[in-house]
């Protein structure tokens, strides 16, 4: 038999009670030692692939699959999950719901028992894997207690201790923060470098792991899906990372797929940018001009004029809009000065914040897992406990007024909080049924919750369950019963994560809007490239403390960390997008 | 003799330690002896529990024994037979028809009556406290982890739905927290189901994704026997319990045939055992760093039913010695062989492997309070 790692021939799969295929007549072989990289829009099939790859589907989640998938020459026709544990190791997107045990050792050592392996072997093995994670020193500590990125490496070593041949991953790093995500990407570049295993890796944030990617497979929404060499798929694909975007805008040959391709293909559309944006020799520094605090103070003064000269690129445009609608507000919708939040186990979330959130303004929120963003918006909205600290929200017309003493009706109405499960908020059974208790909720009429997502989400049947939506359908149900009480200060928690690109846009968007009507927007995040289409200011929080703060440009340009791929490119200019770039020089693309 | 090495001393050990105890205690009113049995337990918890949290929980047993306690005296005082001489508390009594004739509502309070009743108390407060002794001792997740290959799959289930708890708890808040953003405050029958559903919605969610996760890791891989030989296995698991279920009754009850009694326990459990043995050969998992069996262990098991033997010796040679005198009131007895068997039970004390000291605890994430 020919060593294929995994081959699937002219694989269907029909999802129990579902009309049409969800996979379609796919043809794939992956080999071995490969790093392949599926990506898709959200509900292509991207899981549903891996699942017929380790036997899930369709054993474990019913449904048809015609055709045949081999792993390793195993059948899955014959072969359950369980009997492929020893050759096929599975992660998925959250590592919390899929550990069995409570301490790192016992979850490192539980597959192994399942397989029956002699108790010398395991210790062995246990202590290996503890060194290929790097996370020695973790052995006795309680699983639920571990950062985010820590919690997927043990559950990627959990199923790297049984050495499988093959380890798929679905999504392993989108609910991590950057650097959680960096963790885990150097531990699966390790496996596929050193150790020479097969993965199969599915994400959503495709700018972290093309490099690496051997192989590309993309899932089209109808079920078809193409393979190849990661530059050839890319040219076409509809998900694709701003680098490749912008190359393929400026038409650059070999499509670029890290920063620092794009970096060096870019020489040349710096310099036009340069001189088409009207900018003197000044805005072309040398290579160490992003960090170079002169240029970002430069930067800054041009960012914050309200009336640039000349609308050289998007970001401006929008400013200008943005103080076009809302005349600038002088007195800050929502003011909050020294706000503590402390959690049970003396632990302090929040250390002494002060902030204003301005009308007509979307504020990112960033910095790693732990750093105090949920506490903080919680606090702001008043449903949170804090320990010390005012909070006082008032528009021009109303007087201010400490939402957290308020009763939660009004509260809604002054603050409206999307929080990090979304989905919390809804408990009836149709869409139609949340917008009308939406609409009596907060006595506005009949209606206006059904109008508020028609224009968020359009083409939402009114009779469908809420667990049966995408999940941008869910964040636009969710957003759309939060805004039906209409508040002033519009606050949400990690909104973009599982949505897809176009989602993500879409999200952009409506909060762009949001502010444009004179709200004020915050939205804590990881994303840096959400945060470069949409937010206007970012603030950077780290212990519970704020350590940044400032127009968008300026306090991400310079960071390596939170630098959208369009910034790190085209550094030290200011834009951030493909879009921004787009508009800025419009006659620079070939 | 050098010190021995830090390591976990086996669970059951430590349960046979107790129940031992716990049987020792149970054949006697004395108080002496009571808190006796109660010194020694404490001092081996203090001596030889872990770091984990129920390690930490012993002292809610004995709290629990003491509120036993307090509940035994004022029910005998509300509604206790009062006996004895000593008037303690003259107290109005209610005449109850003649069907009530067990009970006494209200009445003189006799200082024999409440000792007794105190007595009975405390003796079920260290009763108690044992339990919770082998509680704090053993980690009853590790005790799971030893059970045989046949019930491990109970046992994994078990383990589950353990640290299952904890995030239903969890999500019970974050949902109620949720509720308030749509102006809910969350009271009342009605917000039960608004709570409620997200809850279960997301249990049945997370059930899936670790039942999904457990089978890829090779959950239920082995133990596929052919047909005949699983009805074989489950009917002499039936027939074994039944019969330790009769013998059980037989030994209780002195009134049936002496053959019901001790021979059919004896059967019932050796079928059982057969029955255990049966279901796990087709069972190939292994258990990480197994807990071993050594000196420690026998030791510590040893000294238990030591205890409960001395004490059931006494019970045989001299009952006088194990009750308190109440008619008349006196001094109580010092059985020497029951205090000796009580104090052999401490040896563990000392004797046995100090338990392992918990890793530094490393940076975690600031979100989650860890109480140290």
């Amino acid at each position: 038999m020919s060593e294929h790692a995994v081959v699937l021939e002219s694989v269907s799969v029909v999802p129990a009670g579902a009309e049409g295929p969800v996979l379609r007549d796919v043809d794939l072989v992956v080999e071995e030692g490969e790093l392949a990289l599926v990506v898709g829009r959200t509900g292509s099939g991207k899981s549903t692939l891996l699942g017929a790859m380790c036997g899930r589907v369709p054993h474990f989640t019913g449904g048809t699959l015609h055709g045949r998938v081999l792993v390793h020459g195993r059948d899955t026709r014959e072969h359950r999950p369980r009997d492929l544990a020893d050759l096929v190791g599975v992660v998925g997107q959250d590592p919390l719901a899929g550990f069995v045990t409570d301490t790192v050792e016992e979850e490192l050592a539980y597959g192994m028992e399942q397989l029956g392996l002699p108790a010398a072997t395991m210790r062995k093995r246990v202590e290996e894997t503890l060194d290929v994670l790097g996370i020695p020193e973790l052995r006795g500590a309680a699983l639920r207690e571990l950062s985010g990125g820590q919690q997927q490496r043990v559950a990627i070593g959990s199923v790297l201790t049984a050495h499988p041949r093959v380890i798929l991953l679905d999504e392993p790093t989108s609910a991590l923060d950057p650097t959680g995500a960096e963790e885990v990407l150097a531990t699966i570049t390790r496996l596929v470098h050193d150790l020479a295993v097969t993965v199969v890796v599915a994400e959503h944030r495709v700018e972290r792991v093309l490099h690496y990617a051997d192989r590309v497979v993309h899932v089209a929404v109808d079920g078809t899906v193409t393979v190849g060499a990661p530059a050839g798929v890319m040219a076409t694909s509809d998900i694709a990372p701003p680098v490749v975007e912008l190359g393929r805008w400026a038409g650059w040959t070999p499509l670029p797929l890290s920063v620092r391709d794009a970096r060096r293909a870019a020489r040349g559309l710096r310099e036009r940018l340069a001189t088409t944006s009207g900018s003197g020799p000044d805005d072309v520094p040398g290579p160490d001009g992003a960090r170079d605090p002169s240029n970002n103070r430069h930067i800054r003064r041009k960012m914050d004029d309200p009336h640039p000269t000349e609308p050289s690129n998007n970001r401006h445009i929008r400013r200008k809009m943005s103080t076009a609608t809302s005349a600038p507000s002088v007195v800050p919708v929502l003011q909050a000065s020294g706000v503590v939040v402390r959690h049970p186990g003396d632990v302090v979330a929040v250390a002494g914040v002060d902030l204003d959130l301005h009308a007509g303004e979307v504020t990112a929120l960033m910095g790693r897992n732990g750093s105090g963003k949920s506490s903080l918006l919680w606090a702001l909205q008043g449903s949170g406990a804090t320990a010390a600290g005012r909070v006082r929200v008032g528009g021009p017309t109303t007087p201010a007024v400490d939402p957290a003493a308020l009763d939660p009706v009004e509260r809604r109405a002054r603050v409206g909080l999307v929080p990090q499960s979304a989905t919390d908020l809804l408990y009836l059974d149709s869409v139609g049924a949340e917008c009308a208790q939406a609409d009596h909720e907060s006595t506005v009429p009949a209606g206006t919750c059904a109008a508020l997502l028609a224009r968020l989400a359009p083409g939402v049947p009114a009779d469908r369950h809420p667990r049966d939506l995408s999940e941008g359908q869910k964040l636009a149900l969710v957003l759309a019963v939060q805004l039906t009480a209409d508040p002033p200060v519009l606050l949400l928690d990690e909104p973009t994560r599982g949505l897809d690109p176009s989602a993500k846009a879409v999200l952009a968007t409506t909060l762009r809007d949001l502010a444009a009507r004179g709200r004020s927007v915050a939205v804590a995040t990881h994303d840096v490239e959400f945060v470069a289409e949409c937010a206007d200011r970012v603030v950077v929080m780290a212990a519970g403390e704020v350590v940044a703060d400032g127009p968008t440009a300026e306090v991400v340009v310079s960071s390596p960390a939170f630098a959208p791929q369009v910034a790190k490119v085209l550094a030290p200019g200011p834009w951030l997008t493909v879009d921004d770039v787009r508009s800025a020089a419009p006659g620079v693309a070939p | 003799m050098t010190r021995p090495l830090p390591r976990a001393v086996h669970p059951a050990a430590w349960w046979g330690w107790a129940v031992g105890l716990a049987v020792a205690v149970s054949t006697t009113t004395n108080p002496l002896l009571l808190l006796l049995a109660l010194a020694v337990t404490s001092l081996v918890v203090a001596a030889r529990r872990g770091s984990s949290p129920w390690a930490r929980a012993f002292r809610l047993y004995l709290w629990l024994g003491m509120a036993i306690v307090a509940v035994r005296l004022v029910l005998h005082v509300l509604v206790g037979l009062k006996v004895g001489s000593t008037l303690l508390l003259p107290l109005p009594e209610a005449r109850l028809p003649s069907w009530a004739a067990g009970i006494q509502l209200g009445g003189d309070v006799y200082l024999e009556g409440l000792l007794g009743a105190a007595l009975l108390g405390l003796r079920l407060a260290v009763i108690i406290a044992c339990i919770g002794a082998a509680n704090a001792l053993a980690n009853p997740k590790r005790l799971l982890r030893s059970l045989p290959s046949a019930l491990h799959e109970v046992g994994a289930a078990v383990v589950v739905s353990v640290s299952v708890a904890p995030q239903l708890a969890e999500s019970v808040q974050r949902v109620r927290r949720a509720r308030q953003l749509r102006g809910d405050g969350g009271r009342g029958l009605r917000a039960v189901r608004r709570i409620a559903l997200p809850v279960l919605e997301d249990t049945l969610e997370r059930s899936l994704l670790l039942a999904a996760a457990m089978d890829s890791r090779g959950y239920g891989r082995s133990g596929a026997a052919p047909e005949r030989e699983r009805r074989l296995t489950g009917a002499v698991v039936l027939v074994g319990l039944l019969a330790c279920a009769i013998g059980l009754y037989g030994v209780l009850d002195a009134t049936t045939p002496a053959l019901l009694g001790t021979p059919t326990l004896v059967v019932g459990l050796a079928l059982s055992a057969l029955g255990l043995w049966l279901g796990g050969r087709h069972v190939r998992t292994t258990t990480y760093r197994p807990d071993p069996w050594r000196g420690a262990e026998w030791l510590t098991l040893g000294s238990g039913v030591l205890a409960a033997a001395a004490t059931t010796v006494v019970a045989r040679t001299a009952p006088d010695a194990l009750a308190m005198p109440l008619d008349p009131l006196g001094v109580p007895a010092l059985p020497l062989v029951a205090v000796a068997g009580l104090l052999v039970a401490a040896l563990p004390a000392v004797l046995t492997p100090e338990p392992p000291r918990p890793a530094p605890r490393v940076v975690v994430r600031g979100a989650v309070g860890v109480a140290a």
